[in-house]
């Protein structure tokens, strides 16, 4: 087993390796600088911040210089943000993202969970149809349209809940928003996978036992089927803690998730390699927590090494 | 092709959204197509003492802070919608199909590297992919339908693979190639039919998949900016102006929401009907 996640890890750090100098080689290729204003500065000035930034380096000095920071736990200075650093930014704005990531996920499993059970356990029943259904109605209504719809309904109009960030309550709205789309994902992956166990031997074996049907349902039938859910479960997390921009934007929250977009356009570049390591960092870590629980639900994947 | 014209008339009856979804979705490809002879008035004019006005006779959905009328707004819009969501689909299909085809077939090494390209972009975030790509592309409709396909090609990859893995171990696959047929006759003959079900759920999935993300990346300000265009605006950009006027005027983000939220639903119930179709096991 430590040796598994020995392994994983360097997996990882290979993985980040691979998207910084891929993102590194994308944003030098991409036409503009960061310092081209609409009023051309004095070439001196030019020159001056080049070498402030090292940009006057070769390439792969750059290259060698970035990678070293990073070794270090250094992310660089912000080309945009002048006197703060990437990891300033990124420990400014993390953690409101992450705090309703958080909600947001905690939100989504506790209603898919229950829907996927109940509309696999009552199949094709009315019961099943209005989970599926609502699923559908989740996967297909966009972010920012739930979001406006819940700050018209509930702040405008009913003046309940205020859409202001820091607030109590305030993350509410903007955690149903965000977690919609993964809580309808879940309930369709979780409904058809304890489907698919529910048609197995082994529960017909049960069930022929005269073992009871609810305990058929959640002892044997539903353990074997979080194996999809816990896949779907890394990549949703990363994507849901390192923010989301629309849903930060709707909302005005201070979260990490602009940087996406804005550091690009501002060619921040230093911003968008932090930001989207951050994002595969999380990610490489989820994935890694997922596959440990893999074993932890099924106990034939403990073997492999 | 006729079990399957039998299975979708079966469908047809069997579910009513399946049915609706599919007329509403003529509908509105219909729309598009004739939106020059539908639209009441035309798609760049304003009138300036009309503007932000309720639904009316003359306004049957209102017009925006310019006075356009949003009828007129909406119909050009389906054209947006449809070309973004069917163009990227499609070409995700073809790209991220034969990407699959070849990595699967040829396994070992070769289906090792294929796949890490694969990790790496699921790696990345999708917004990130897409903003770097349109810098390159241009804001325009077909640099947003390829850096959208960008990004979606790698599910196609990952859906044709699998079945490529499974169809290779097929007897009458093993029999073609000790017959000594080459490697395209196998892959076009015998493995391509086999994976046209899996590919083609996943594609009328990725369609909606693709309305939502060109309608969101417009909300925000990142997709077709380009106001001249006869391709008309985009559902996402009209709900950004109406996003804008929420509080006073809140029907100028309703229907363009609507209409968006509609036309991702329709799909996803086709989607989901011609899975029961094509996988009646998932059923």
């Amino acid at each position: 087993m430590p040796r598994f996640i020995l392994k994983r890890l360097l997996h990882g750090v290979a993985v980040l390796w691979v998207v910084a100098t891929l993102t590194f080689a994308l944003l030098r290729v991409l036409p503009g600088g960061p310092f081209d204003r609409d009023r051309r500065l004095p070439p001196e000035v030019m020159a001056n911040i080049a070498a402030k930034y090292h940009l006057d380096e070769p390439l792969l000095a750059q290259y060698a210089r970035y990678l070293k920071g990073l070794a270090a736990g250094d992310l660089g200075p912000s080309y945009k943000y002048i006197d703060r650093t990437v990891i300033d930014i990124v420990i400014d704005t993390l953690p409101a993202s992450a705090y309703l990531g958080l909600v947001a996920l905690a939100l989504a499993l506790a209603f898919s969970l229950p829907l996927g059970v109940t509309a696999a356990a009552w199949h094709d029943r009315w019961v099943d149809r209005a989970c599926t259904l609502f699923a559908t109605l989740g996967i297909s209504l966009p972010n920012f349209i739930l979001g406006a719809l819940l700050i018209w309904v509930f702040s405008l109009k009913l003046g309940w809940l205020q859409a202001r960030w820091g607030m109590p309550g305030s993350a509410l709205l903007p955690a149903m928003t965000l977690g919609a789309m993964p809580c309808a994902q879940l309930t369709y992956l979780l409904r058809s996978s304890l489907l698919e166990t529910l048609g197995a031997d082994f529960i017909r074996t049960a069930r022929a036992k005269g073992v009871r049907e609810s305990i058929v349902l959640f002892k044997h039938a539903l353990r074997n089927s979080l194996i999809p859910v816990l896949t779907l479960l890394g990549p949703v997390f990363a994507i849901l803690i390192s923010g989301s921009f629309v849903v930060e934007y709707v909302f005005a929250i201070p979260g990490m998730g602009r940087f996406f977009i804005t550091a690009v356009t501002d060619r921040d570049y230093p911003l968008v390699m932090g930001v989207t390591l951050v994002y595969t960092a999380i990610l490489v870590c989820a994935n890694l927590t997922v596959d440990l629980l893999y074993s932890a639900v099924d106990p034939r994947m403990r073997t492999r090494g | 092709m006729s079990a399957l014209t039998k299975a979708l008339r079966d469908e047809f009856r069997r579910s009513p959204a399946f049915f609706l979804s599919f007329a509403f979705i003529l509908l509105v490809m219909l729309v598009g197509f004739l939106a020059p002879v539908l639209s009441p008035y035309a798609p760049g004019g304003f009138e300036e003492q009309r503007i932000l006005e309720g639904p009316s006779g003359a306004h049957w959905l209102g017009t925006d802070e310019l006075g356009r009328d949003l009828l007129t707004r909406i119909l050009y819009g389906a054209r947006v919608s449809l070309t973004v969501g069917l163009g990227t689909a499609l070409l995700a299909l073809a790209v991220g199909t034969f990407y699959g085809l070849v990595s699967g077939y040829a396994g070992g090494a070769m289906d090792n590297l294929l796949m890490r390209v694969v990790d790496v972009f699921y790696g990345l975030p999708d917004l990130l992919i897409f903003v770097l790509l349109s810098l390159f592309l241009g804001r325009n409709i077909g640099g947003v339908l390829i850096a959208l396909g960008f990004i979606s090609w790698v599910r196609f990859a990952r859906v044709a693979r699998g079945q490529v893995l499974q169809a290779k171990e097929l007897v009458y696959v093993e029999g073609a190639r000790a017959a000594g047929a080459s490697h395209a006759r196998i892959l076009l003959r015998h493995i391509l039919p086999n994976i046209f079900a899996p590919v083609l759920v996943t594609l009328t999935f990725s369609i909606p998949a693709a309305i939502l993300a060109e309608s969101t990346l417009s909300f925000i300000g990142l997709g077709i900016n380009d106001p001249y265009s006869v391709w008309g605006t985009s559902w996402g950009t009209l709900a950004q102006d109406g996003w804008r006027a929420m509080r006073s005027y809140p029907h100028i983000i309703f229907f363009p929401a609507l209409a968006i939220f509609l036309t991702i639903l329709s799909f996803n119930f086709l989607g989901n009907g011609l899975r029961d179709i094509l996988d009646p096991k998932g059923r």
